[in-house]
């Protein structure tokens, strides 16, 4: 069975290790990682990645406008959006754009599998 | 301010150290702050917009820090970077999570780090700024919230 391209994108170099920690264990392949939006569309548009984690409060490009670019390349894309945003609104907003789930930090490691888990 | 501004903040620490950790954090009485600087080694600052406006940052010890980055990563070696990041975090997850209670309309920046022991973290002269010492294990660190009404 062919590995799922997971890319990880979060401004926080911290949180981009642990979820690579957390998810170790699963059929995936860690494509890239990426602290902006821009930059993980750049990764995003070359690594071709079916399975995004993404954060919104980043500099340069947040991941709400960033999942809108990702959407129009790839609308097969499962996107998990994990933000310290915690707002109904926001979550509403990102499933609204086409994120396929949403995860409020912090989170502990069960959360982020079960949340994960949702998109294989 | 009201109570009920410092009571989102309080429990939005108690829960942060309590999902990350799986350990209970103290909070000690908040106080209102003067002009003793209130600075550890490490600062991250969230600036507010928005429906509220103001500022707010947690400041913290490099020895809490690098315990609470080896609890997470599971490694005992951490550097330096690894700490900064990880303040700015704290206070992100912290500021982001009052959106629970004040709405889409509460804004938050990226994280500003400080390292080193300013002189101190320069708020508004005109609107109280409150100090919320914050045990976790036996560190003590401050998580300081200054919003306009």
């Amino acid at each position: 069975m062919e590995k799922h391209k997971v890319l990880i994108v979060d401004d926080s170099s911290i949180i981009r290790q642990v979820i690579e920690k957390y998810l170790q264990g699963y059929n995936i392949e860690i494509v890239g990682s990426a602290s902006n939006g821009k930059d993980a569309l750049r990764i995003f548009k070359e690594k071709k990645p079916d399975i995004v984690s993404l954060d919104i409060t980043m500099p340069e490009m947040d991941g709400l406008s960033a999942l809108e670019e990702m959407i129009k390349i790839d609308p097969n894309v499962k996107v998990m959006v994990v933000t310290a945003l915690s707002d109904k609104a926001t979550g509403i907003r990102a499933l609204k754009l086409g994120a396929k789930s949403f995860l409020a930090k912090p989170f502990t490691e069960q959360k982020i599998k079960e949340t994960f888990e949702r998109l294989l | 301010m009201q109570e009920i501004d410092l009571h989102f903040f309080i429990d939005s620490t108690i829960n942060y150290f309590k999902e990350v950790t799986n350990e209970s954090v103290s909070t000690g009485i908040p106080y209102i702050k003067g002009k003793d600087p209130v600075v550890l080694e490490f600062t991250g600052i969230i600036g507010i917009s928005g429906k509220r406006k103001g500022s707010i940052y947690i400041t913290a010890t490099a020895d809490m820090l690098r315990d609470l980055a080896s609890t997470l990563l599971g490694m005992e070696e951490v550097n330096e970077d690894v700490l900064k990041d990880l303040v700015g975090e704290i206070a992100n997850t912290i500021s982001g999570n009052a959106r629970e209670a004040y709405g889409a309309d509460f804004l938050i920046s990226v994280p500003v780090i400080v390292q080193g022991v300013a002189e101190d973290i320069k708020m508004p002269d005109d609107v109280e700024t409150y100090v919320i010492p914050i045990t976790w294990k036996n560190y003590k660190n401050y998580l300081v919230v200054c919003l306009e009404d």
